[in-house]
């Protein structure tokens, strides 16, 4: 045991010896410059293929996006001033009648409507679902649950939406006599009839994008770190008030972006709800009246019989659609920027 | 306030693996008892029952018993987010909430017991911070960002969220193996005036430290990997550090160990 020290000492001595030497070891270095720059060419070689391949993937990105615009934009520009109607105001669509009388109106108000009810049933419960997965299922059943719900995400949702439209959609029927017996008093749940309403593509909708965030909330939850959760453990907090002092407030701009990727494919969505909606052109806030359109669904039942101006009025539809979904990921993007100093990455 | 903490053939489990084995010792009110050990020993592990957090991890276990003033933590009945509240811990790392301001951190505790008082709320940040010698620093900018302190302030902020919530015990795990030699000894220094209010315990792979701030100190170890951690003395520091009754504790901290 004493002889502890010396061998420290011992090890201790090699080190100064080695710095000792260094001089003499200069030769090596000195070889060495060739060597080197042979490599720094190399790595320098790389690192600009590297460079010009993702500024061209770059590049090409906001190409094919301005593309894409400029396409909609002079398709839509003949149609729209043929037009003898407000594009933006008038709830009809005639564009292959002479003179054509077509508006966006009724179309841009269900695909808004029917996106915004989607997410505001499926959010809470993929939230709910990625909650459990993460923080109340025991490890075993959490690991499989998280492999499932994955893999459903993988699934294409138009596969949910056809779920949703031949077993659920013909079962709709009882709880939207309940919501407007029982909640008719609103404007929104006020319906002198209901059947294939706006709700019902809106519950087929958040059964498209259920599994999809909570895949994503699962990811952002998974992200948490322990000792953020262990902090509120200590402090006395129980498991829930644990997840509403650490986990949600860390995981919202995760739960954000997810649900405007959610978001993205209900606006989007097109057979589901062309399959749904009866496909009439009129504003109503009565959500469960047998009424209403999207945008995609009405570009998935018009083109086919559409003339010229008929497609260029459906591809100004699409290009409403397009600027849109912009607005909504500008927004999400300041809800989660405004913040950020407080979301964690600063630390 | 302060708290006695017997501990009775204690043995703590990672599933199968046991971790530490029938550990017994008491920790006297208002002192500064500190845990030295090597890595592996279990010294945390004995810290975490303290106050149940051992249990969090998945298939973590304990048999034994720890009382609390005379109060069996693990019996029957007893309630761990009751625990938790009356024996206070700080992490390791400084792990202030990121999406909290440096006021809502202080007040995470309160608010989880149901204080909603403003008036009452800004008292007992105000009392918390200089109780952590954090205040005179950081009284300007209440509504920054906790993650945005250094890490020397992050700890006292986190030492100051501890100790909001009034608890009897604090519980330190290495709280000053993260920070820079000026930040150990602003923490140091709060240790030892916070021993008048509080009965702490505290992790430390430093064995100044050790000698510096406690009243009595527990040597634990183990005889190789994969066997149990045991505490293989416990004695008042002076005592430890001196004179101490094991030839394996001399060993360890005279810096002469395997």
């Amino acid at each position: 045991m004493t002889t502890e020290p010396d061998s420290s000492a011992d090890a201790a001595e090699p080190r100064g010896a080695a710095s000792a030497t260094a001089p003499p070891t200069d030769p090596p270095p000195a070889g060495g410059p060739a060597a080197a720059s042979s490599g720094k060419a190399r790595v320098g070689v790389a690192d600009l293929i590297f460079k010009n391949l993702t500024r061209t993937a770059g590049i090409g990105l906001l190409a094919l996006i301005a593309v894409i615009a400029t396409f909609l934009v002079l398709r839509a520009t003949d149609a729209l001033s043929a037009n003898t109607g407000n594009f933006l105001t008038t709830e009809e669509w005639f564009p292959n009648a002479s003179p054509p009388k077509f508006g966006v109106a009724a179309t841009l108000y269900g695909t808004v409507v029917s996106a915004a009810v989607a997410m505001i049933i499926a959010v809470p419960v993929a939230v709910g679902i990625a909650l459990f997965i993460t923080v109340y299922a025991p490890r075993q059943l959490s690991s499989i649950l998280g492999y499932i719900v994955d893999l459903l995400a993988a699934v294409p949702s138009v596969v949910y939406g056809l779920w949703g439209l031949i077993v659920l959609a013909p079962h709709m029927k009882g709880i939207q006599l309940w919501l407007n017996d029982y909640f008719g008093w609103i404007p929104l749940f006020d319906a002198d009839s209901v059947g294939r309403s706006l709700f019902v593509a809106s519950v087929v909708l958040a059964i498209m994008i259920l599994p999809i965030v909570a895949a994503l909330s699962r990811e952002v939850f998974l992200q948490v770190p322990i000792a953020h959760r262990e902090a509120a453990l200590a402090l006395g907090a129980t498991r829930w008030e644990m997840i509403r002092v650490a986990v949600l407030p860390y995981g919202k701009p995760g739960v954000i972006s997810a649900s405007m990727l959610g978001l993205g494919r209900a606006m989007g969505e097109t057979i589901a709800v062309a399959l749904v909606l009866p496909a009439s052109f009129n504003i109503s806030e009565h959500i469960l009246s047998p009424a209403g359109n999207t945008i995609a669904a009405n570009v998935a039942n018009g083109w086919g019989e559409a003339n010229d101006i008929g497609r260029g009025a459906l591809i100004a539809s699409g290009l409403v659609l397009f600027i849109v979904t912009m607005i909504v990921n500008i927004l999400a993007r300041a809800i989660v920027a405004r913040r950020r100093e407080f979301s964690g990455s600063a630390a | 306030m302060a708290t006695r903490i017997d501990v009775n053939g204690l043995t703590a489990y990672y599933g199968k693996f046991k971790a530490v084995a029938d550990v017994n010792l008491t920790i006297e009110p208002k002192n500064v008892t500190a845990f030295i050990g090597p890595s592996g020993c279990g010294k945390s592990t004995v810290l975490r029952t303290l106050n149940r957090m051992h249990e969090v991890l998945p298939g973590a276990r304990v048999e034994g018993r720890v009382l609390l003033d005379g109060e069996d933590l693990y019996g029957a009945g007893m309630d761990p987010v009751n625990v938790r509240r009356t024996v206070g811990m700080v992490f390791q790392r400084p792990n202030p909430f990121p999406t909290m301001s440096i006021y809502e951190n202080v007040i995470a505790g309160l608010k989880l017991n149901g204080v909603r008082k403003k008036a009452l709320l800004d008292e007992r940040v105000e009392e918390s911070l200089r109780g952590a010698n954090l205040w005179e620093e950081v009284k300007d900018r209440l509504g920054r960002p906790g993650a945005g302190l250094s890490g020397g302030q992050q700890q006292r902020l986190c030492i100051a969220r501890a100790i909001a919530v009034e608890p009897q015990v604090l519980l330190m795990d290495e709280p000053c193996s993260a920070l820079d030699p000026i930040s150990t000894l602003a923490i140091e220094d709060l240790i030892t005036k916070l021993k008048s209010s509080f009965t702490i315990v505290i992790v430390t792979h430093n064995m100044q430290q050790a000698s510096r701030v406690s009243d009595a100190t527990a040597f634990f170890s183990l005889e190789k990997t994969g066997d149990p951690g045991r505490l293989v003395e416990f004695d008042k520091t002076s005592k430890i550090f001196s004179n101490p009754t094991e030839k394996r504790t001399e060993d360890y901290v005279s810096g002469r160990f395997g």
